[in-house]
């Protein structure tokens, strides 16, 4: 339950604190921390236009994509304190859970019948297809590694093995979560949200025909997404022995962090060229085999 | 006894379906059908509820010889659900869809059709329940057969012929390995069966035995590379029969394969680790064709192959685990495969039915003119949804629990495994995975660009929705699917107890435990997903009706002039996938290109075409050499007696020389 709280609370800033490093990087004022929940707050005051071409998947898919993403967050734990729904396994439900969302969502986008959602439901389609082997691989390291197959315990015994190079570990890890999280979020380095140009976006594209309440909601599940990869990442890092209060701190302080680094990745570097996009996520899978020898290594299991 | 006579009742009543007139003729192969589902039906139930360890019946013993006896254990009882399952279902589903082509054809052919049909599930039933091998030998060429007829229902299509002619072939193929194999048992033990396996692996190699049968069951399974006459025979069968061939008449090759393992002793590892690399080649190599399919059909022919694949993994999984005696793998493994199978068999069936139902309702099965169907049949969208997120394996649907099964397997072992073994896993995880993201681009593609956006042809918009009498088996189907998806702590116990009686593990209970309870966590986290997902629909519309909610044309972005022509299209959807997997998949364009000096170029037309690299490379290639070399030795071949005379002098004479010199 703890773990679940934190990550809506976590939300609430996410999208402000990426929005401040940006303005703060590039020498603006910028809007307040608060801006990204306010628009939410209007998009919620807002009628809706629905383009004569959908039907009934382009009205459920953003609801789909907000409870399955929901449904991920009732899986993670918050250190020594268990998920809502803990079971062996509950990382295999998680990434099926957040795929399904995607699925709805893309095709909602082949639902309005425009080539340009088209382009971006493909783009969306290909690079979920590859970053998820990426991710397969790392819970398979975790599961190696801790002989465990719950986010709920893996996480609590990651730092009891008293193996002291887990921390090189940990990294590789977390380092794989932030670049996961930024394909899963369409961010750059794969995706611009601040492009343009429709021919250039990924995600922007396929969300180009909502408006009001479902726009909302969607909005909701991306924020929701960000905090959900925060907490793996906090989990990763953050041993269980720690005294609750620092351990808060320290969620928090992650979450801002990844906040931060994704702020400024967006300041100072530019998107990959879409054809180069898949290249980069495959480079993810190769790391995971790395962190997937480190693994071998650590277990005594190579040499 | 009365069980048999009843059996054989029926089996003989069959012939009357030639007799009965036109109206009746359907009604008389559904009782048939029903007679036998209930009694193979309730002897299967008997067996997995554990009230009789095994039945067997007699149906035709001579004073010589075994006969037809059939034996049903857990395996085959677990079978004859599946296949009692789908049959009857897409015999429900088939009546509406014939229906249009009783003016065109004659009551023969109809006869035939239902004949075979029913020939077709009896001969399945037979496959799994008999044991000796020259009965299952005669039961499986039936099943070819019957087959076969089903296939050629429009055999007045020249390719439709060649087709079923090319499947008839392939299948005699795999019967002559299965052939083999069952030879080599009798040589060495003196019996032909099943149960003499167990005696020759015992003192045998085992892999070579092994090699035979998998080569031959894995014909029908549709393994790669030998999955050839599989996208060719699927699309050309009638939907209801790709349905029941698709969903239960290839998984008689899974049985064999299971069966055969089940008595296996020795070279253990090396099997696993052969059906895990056929598998994950079956799996990958699968869903990257499905994917660039413009024939919906084909497309899920391919992807049938993929789920083969998956099977297989599972398959190879519990050899592996039996092998490193690592019980909870084996037992995750072979309980994946096995759930697989009815899972597969349920979801693609009823993919099968719905891509039937939109042939029936837009004669085409190029899904590159298909657009905007949801909104003309809403049912058959909703249940083509419903399959596609099954077939992914996302949750809440029964897909998933068998992929989840089979991970566990992986998950669980890779702790305490060697380096060799965690490789092995590693590899087997990353293929599953792709195969996951692979199955989502798939489908997210097939629904979309058919039943999504607008119409992309004309002749779209005169489709309609089925008939009810359609709808209403496919909408039991979906029922199943979501029993599965939603209760499968319950519906996972048979199987357990399945795998550990067929493959005689022992102390599963605590892993089964465990497992069951992880279930009832899925289940419940299935039930929280589909329970909150209606509040917030239930809620948004209460939120809407308080706003103010209009219609307008998609946005164009800044373009005015768009027409549904302009919508992305099957092939455009997978082209940066195309782009990927080039290597493997050969995808070219043939474009004519207008000539310098042609002022004012004429309609042109425009291909983009991929190629099957098994096909190409281990079957066409060596095919073709193997024939080239052929007709040149066919030069001897010159229907001159004399130069006949002198061969068989020169052959006589060469016997002469070799024993001469002792030779032979």
């Amino acid at each position: 339950m703890t773990g679940f709280i934190l990550i809506v609370i976590a939300a609430l800033f996410f999208p402000g604190i990426i929005l401040r490093t940006k303005s703060i990087a590039s020498g603006r004022k910028g809007p307040g921390l608060f801006q990204p929940l306010k628009d939410i707050a209007v998009l919620l005051r807002k009628g809706s236009v629905f383009s004569i071409s959908t039907g009934l998947i382009f009205r459920i898919a953003p609801s789909v994509a907000l409870i399955s993403v929901a449904g991920a967050m009732l899986l993670l734990p918050f250190s020594e304190h268990k998920a809502i729904l803990h079971f062996e396994g509950d990382f295999i439900m998680f990434a099926y859970l957040l795929a399904l969302g995607k699925f709805f969502m893309i095709i909602a986008a082949l639902d309005t019948g425009s080539s340009f959602e088209g382009m971006g439901a493909s783009r969306e389609a290909l690079y979920s297809m590859l970053v998820e082997p990426a991710f397969f691989i790392l819970l398979a390291t975790f599961a190696m590694f801790s002989s465990y197959t719950s986010f709920s315990v893996i996480f609590n015994h990651f730092y009891i093995t008293g193996n002291d190079y887990v921390f090189i570990y940990s990294i590789i890890g977390a380092y794989l979560f932030v670049q996961i999280a930024m394909v899963e979020n369409s961010r750059l380095p794969v995706d611009d949200p601040k492009t343009h140009l429709e021919l250039t976006m990924v995600h922007e594209v396929i969300i180009l025909d909502y408006s009001g309440f479902d726009k909302a909601l969607i909005h909701m599940a991306t924020n929701l997404k960000f905090a959900l990869y925060g907490s793996l990442i906090y989990n990763l890092l953050v041993p269980a022995g720690w005294n609750t209060l620092l351990k808060i701190g320290a969620f928090f302080g992650v979450q801002t962090l990844f906040a931060v680094i994704i702020g400024i990745t967006e300041s100072f570097r530019a998107r990959n060229k879409m054809n180069k996009n898949p290249k980069f996520i495959l480079t993810l899978t190769t790391i995971a085999l790395i962190a997937f020898m480190v693994i071998l290594i650590l277990t005594e299991k190579l040499v | 006894m009365f069980g048999s006579v009843a059996f054989l009742i029926i089996i003989a009543l069959s012939l009357l379906i030639f007799a009965v007139s036109e109206p009746l003729k359907y009604y008389f192969t559904l009782a048939l059908l029903l007679a036998g589902v209930a009694l193979s039906g309730s002897w299967s139930i008997d067996i997995l509820t554990g009230s009789a360890p095994a039945i067997e019946l007699i149906l035709f013993r001579p004073a010589h010889g075994p006969g037809f006896v059939l034996t049903l254990d857990s395996l085959s009882a677990f079978f004859v659900i599946v296949i009692n399952i789908t049959v009857l279902i897409g015999f429900f589903y088939a009546r509406g869809y014939l229906a249009p082509y009783r003016q065109t054809k004659q009551n023969t052919r109809f006869s035939i059709h239902f004949f075979s049909y029913f020939w077709l599930w009896l001969s399945m039933l037979m496959v799994v329940m008999l044991r000796d091998g020259l009965a299952f030998l005669v039961a499986w060429e039936i099943m070819a057969l019957s087959s076969f007829f089903l296939v050629i229902f429009e055999a007045e299509d020249r390719k439709i012929m060649k087709t079923g002619i090319s499947y008839l072939i392939q299948m005699h193929v795999g019967m002559f390995f299965i052939l083999i194999a069952f030879l080599l048992v009798y040589r060495s033990t003196g019996r032909l069966s099943f149960d003499a396996l167990a005696e020759y692996f015992d003192g045998h190699h085992n892999l070579p035995l092994f090699l035979l049968f998998f080569v031959g069951f894995a014909i029908k399974a549709g393994f790669v590379p030998m999955h050839t006459w599989l996208p060719e025979a699927h699309p050309a069968a009638p939907s209801h029969v790709s349905g029941i061939m698709s969903g239960v008449m290839i998984k008689m090759g899974i049985y064999g394969i299971a069966r055969v393992l089940a008595s296996m002793q020795s070279d253990l590892l090396a099997t696993g680790i052969f059906i895990l690399v056929i598998s994950i080649m079956s799996g990958l190599g699968g869903i990257m064709m499905a994917l660039v399919q413009s024939d919906m059909k084909k497309m899920l022919a391919y992807s049938t192959i993929e789920n083969i694949g998956i099977i297989g993994i599972g398959l190879g999984l519990g050899v592996t685990g039996q092998a490193l005696g690592s019980q909870s793998l084996a037992l995750l493994g072979f309980a994946g495969a096995l759930l697989h199978v009815f899972n597969h068999s349920l979801f693609k069936s009823l993919l099968f039915f719905n891509a039937g139902s939109v042939y029936y309702a837009t004669h085409t099965r190029n899904m590159e003119q298909m657009g905007g169907l949801m909104k003309k049949m809403p049912w058959t969208a909703m249940m083509f949804l419903t399959g596609s997120l099954a077939i992914c394996g996302l949750p809440p649907f029964n897909g998933f629990i068998s992929e989840y099964l089979i991970y566990m397997g992986m998950f669980y072992s890779l702790s305490d495994a060697t380096l060799y073994i965690s490789l092995l896993m590693i590899v087997a995880i990353l293929a599953l995975s792709l195969i996951g993201g692979l199955a989502l681009f798939a489908f997210t593609r097939a629904f979309g660009i058919v039943f999504l956006g607008e119409a992309r042809t004309a002749a779209m918009n005169h489709a309609g929705e089925t008939t009810p009498g359609m709808i209403i088996p496919q909408v039991f189907t979906v029922g199943l699917i979501l029993l599965v998806g939603l209760g499968s702590s319950v519906v996972v116990k048979p199987v357990f107890n399945n795998v550990m009686i067929t493959w005689g593990l022992k102390g599963m209970p605590m892993v089964a435990g465990a497992l069951s309870y992880n279930l009832s966590r899925i289940s419940l986290a299935g039930g929280i997903l589909v329970v909150t997902l209606g509040a917030l629909l239930l809620y948004r519309r209460y939120h809407l009706s308080r706003r103010v909610v209009e219609a307008g044309p998609t946005w164009g972005c800044g373009y005015t002039a768009i027409t549904p022509r302009h919508q992305y299209t099957a092939n455009s959807f997978s082209g940066n996938f195309n782009v990927l997997a080039k290597p493997v998949l050969r995808t070219g364009k043939i474009v004519d290109l207008p000539d310098e000096n042609e002022l004012f170029p004429g309609k042109r037309e425009f291909f983009t075409r991929s190629h099957d690299i098994f096909r190409l490379y281990l079957i066409d290639l060596p095919v073709n050499r193997l024939s080239g070399l052929l007709k040149k030795i066919a030069v001897m071949q010159t229907g001159q007696i004399r130069h006949y005379i002198l061969y068989a002098f020169l052959f006589m004479l060469l016997v002469l020389l070799l024993s001469l010199f002792n030779i032979i």
